[in-house]
């Protein structure tokens, strides 16, 4: 694993977050090598959205400093704007635009935000729909896909604008359990092409297969960190146990697909 | 100073009165409006086919007629049928027709929405279908309909204005009398808007008073 | 048959209002319109000063009577600030700024239905706000919003009858001066009644049209759910 500086794309330095009277993230850093997948794990209501939300800043932090590509995030509109759209991200609820087709959904960024002229916008759409295995259905309205489709479409629109890294936010938790092979084959087919990516989830198969680093995160804090074998096996905090044998109850124990 | 003086002691004292006249208008209309609303509602929805399309014709004529139209038709038009109302009396008879149309419809809506398996258990119980929809069907429609009747207790409020066109001098015919003879338009008018926000207010606060008290889990 | 030849001698004149009556719709649905989106906009994403300035606006202008407002336009704001604006303008601009009031509302709740995921994929495939709310907030609320929208039609077809009270020649003042002439209230009011229901009736046909017209798989099911 290559750690220098040099590679390093995402540098995330002690960031925190209040709700009124509530610290929601109590200093998170981590750091995102080139090609990497990191996969953050725990509870829920442990501020792992909330965190994927501060990285681009859909969330502005309190504290802390964000770097991408060593260049550090600054909270001027223009300035964010920019730099989202080197961010991809992937929500549980898909938030696909409801109003228009698959194939517009990709390529509405492309022509807004990138001003490419229509038909390149378009070539481009449609390769980043065949990547997803959605080609075919571009033409459907989100109302019409099914929800393993509609999360594959968000993929494809948030990879249309090329990122540096692709957050996902627990990309299979609304999804019915049959439909959540596809949409984790199509990241895994990412993971293997070098998209950099921070994914929340707790497929731990998919973790254990695919991360790099496994970030088990707690109460705003991310207690414990390394390669999926040290975390799932050999875990040092017994928070980090807990966690994992009740998710083991939910999710069937490891190894299964793993 | 002066339009302070004007309003103290010639304008509010007269508006007095004509509030006074106005808040008659809308709790005379309220029950009737009510009353006629539901029973409006029940014939669309359970009379005979007769009944039905009457209830429906009533409701595109009452809410297809705008409520000044249907003033005149009741005060100029009646009396060559020989039925002859006091400005006053017309008023109350416009807005409770008026009012019965909307109100009905919002009625209706609620007692097609309660679960069609509630008239089928009462029924199993013994009730007759017309003890069925006065005991079981009617109090959770109307709970149900109670923001949208609400609603139209607001406009009441509003359009008891229109009284005035039929010389019937309640709050907006007293400002306009006060303000024809000071030439004091704005400082009136105003006065009166005021008036009508803060019976809005307070109808609002009561509505949703009720809507909290008479809801049930659902 | 006094009455049906009242009603026929009046006829020309009265249906000569309709045109008056639909352009006082026309301009006040306009005027509530462009006022109303952006307001609702604001209501959404606005700061909390320009939120509170809207609520008293919508507050007010929900609550005075149609009458009350025409009089304080007519006969007070505007002769006050020397303005000479005619019966037909003051009317618009009153009916106008009451349907701002209620299409405020309108807009505003289409897009809470939308729930902020819309804003959130916008911005994060790097849209700013404005064209977020330009290119993906908008052109669905304005969907969600079309039920509400059109029921300001018969609203604003009954209310536009109240500028009878400064004089706009629009169908029911054209029925009051032919009932003053003919002495047949009841023939003639109940035509005016009877036109009125009519272009209710018309002007539903041609907004559901256009529900149609508008109609996106999914969209506006939504509404149903929540
Ligand atoms: N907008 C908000 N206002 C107040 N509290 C919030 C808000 N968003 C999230 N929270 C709180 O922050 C905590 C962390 O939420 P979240 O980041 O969604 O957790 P996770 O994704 O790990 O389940 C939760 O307790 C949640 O209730
Ligand atoms: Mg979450």
């Amino acid at each position: 694993m290559n750690t220098t500086s040099a590679t390093s794309i995402l540098v995330v330095e002690n960031i925190y977050k209040t709700y009124g009277k509530t610290e929601i993230l109590k200093g998170v850093s981590f750091t995102v090598n080139k090609g990497e997948t990191k996969v953050i794990i725990g509870p829920s209501g442990a501020g792992k959205s909330t965190l994927l939300k501060c990285i681009n800043q859909l969330i502005i932090p309190d504290r802390g400093r964000i770097f991408l590509n060593g260049e550090e995030v600054l909270h001027s509109h223009s300035h964010i704007n920019r730099f989202r759209q080197k961010i991809g991200m992937v929500f549980q609820n898909f938030y696909l635009f409801d109003h228009i087709t698959a194939l517009e959904n990709v390529e509405i960024a492309l022509l807004k935000v990138k001003k490419m002229k229509r038909p390149e916008a378009r070539e481009k759409a449609l390769k980043e729909l065949a990547r997803v295995g959605m080609k075919d259905k571009a033409h459907l309205y989100p109302a019409e896909l099914s929800g393993g489709q509609a999360q594959r479409v968000s993929i494809a629109r948030a990879l249309a604008m090329d990122p540096e890294v692709m957050l996902f936010d627990e990309p299979t938790s609304a999804l019915d359990p049959e439909l959540t092979g596809e949409v984790l084959e199509v990241m895994r087919n990412l993971a293997q092409g070098g998209v950099t990516m921070v994914v929340v989830t707790h497929e731990m198969g998919f973790a254990s297969s695919v991360a790099d680093e496994v970030m088990f995160m707690e109460e705003g804090k991310i207690l414990e960190s390394g390669p999926p074998s040290q975390i799932f096996f050999h875990p040092q905090e017994e928070r980090t146990k807990k966690f994992l044998s009740r998710i083991s109850e939910l999710y069937g124990e490891l190894n299964r697909n793993g | 100073m002066d339009s302070l003086l004007f309003i103290y002691q010639e304008l509010l004292p007269e508006l007095g009165k004509g509030l006074i006249v106005t808040l008659k208008l809308i709790l005379f209309s309220i029950p009737f409006g009510l009353l006629t609303g539901i029973l409006v509602a029940i014939g669309r929805v359970y009379g005979n086919h007769f009944l039905s399309s009457l209830s429906k014709l009533y409701v595109i004529f009452f809410k297809g007629c705008p409520l000044l139209l249907l003033l005149f038709i009741i005060y100029f038009g009646l009396p060559s049928l020989g039925i002859t109302f006091s400005p006053f009396g017309a008023s109350v008879l416009g807005f409770v027709l008026c009012n019965g149309a909307y109100t009905s419809e919002y009625i209706r809506g609620a007692i097609q929405s309660v679960k069609t398996g509630q008239m089928i258990a009462a029924q199993a119980l013994g009730m007759t279908k017309w003890q069925a929809v006065f005991y079981i069907i009617l109090p959770q429609a109307f709970r149900r309909a109670l923001p949208g009747v609400g609603n139209e207790i607001i406009y009441l409020i509003k359009y008891s204005s229109l009284a005035y066109m039929l010389t019937c001098i309640e709050l907006t015919g007293a400002g306009k009398i006060i303000a024809a003879r000071t030439f004091r338009f704005t400082e009136t008018f105003t006065v009166v808007g005021i008036i009508y926000l803060l019976m809005v207010f307070v109808a609002t606060k009561i509505l949703q008073w009720a809507e909290k008290k008479f809801s049930y889990p659902t | 048959m006094e009455g049906l030849s009242a009603v026929l001698e009046s006829l020309p004149y009265i249906i000569s209002g309709i045109p008056v009556t639909l352009g006082l719709v026309a301009l006040s649905l306009l005027v509530g319109f462009a006022l109303g989106v952006p307001m609702g906009v604001a209501m959404v994403y606005g700061n909390r000063v320009v939120i509170k300035i809207i609520q008293v606006f919508v507050f007010v202008l929900r609550g005075l009577p149609n009458l009350v407002l025409l009089f304080l336009f007519y006969f007070g704001i505007f002769p006050l600030l020397g303005w000479n604006l005619s019966p037909f303008t003051i009317g618009a601009i009153t009916l106008g700024l009451r349907s701002a009031a209620y299409q405020t509302e309108i807009f505003r709740g289409a897009i809470l239905s939308l729930g902020e995921g819309q804003m959130l994929a916008a911005l994060s495939v790097g849209m700013s706000k404005n064209q977020a709310i330009w290119n993906i907030i908008l052109p669905q609320a304005l969907r969600l919003a079309l039920p509400g929208w059109s029921n300001e039609y018969p609203i604003l077809l009954t209310d536009s009858s109240v500028t009878y009270a400064i004089g706009v020649a629009e169908i029911l003042t054209r029925g009051g001066q032919m009932v003053t002439r003919t002495y047949q209230p009841m023939p003639i009011y109940l035509t005016c009644a009877l036109m009125f229901i009519f272009l209710n009736w018309g002007g539903m046909q041609i907004i559901q049209w256009g529900e149609k017209k508008a109609y996106i798989p999914g969209l506006g099911r939504k509404r149903e759910t929540q």
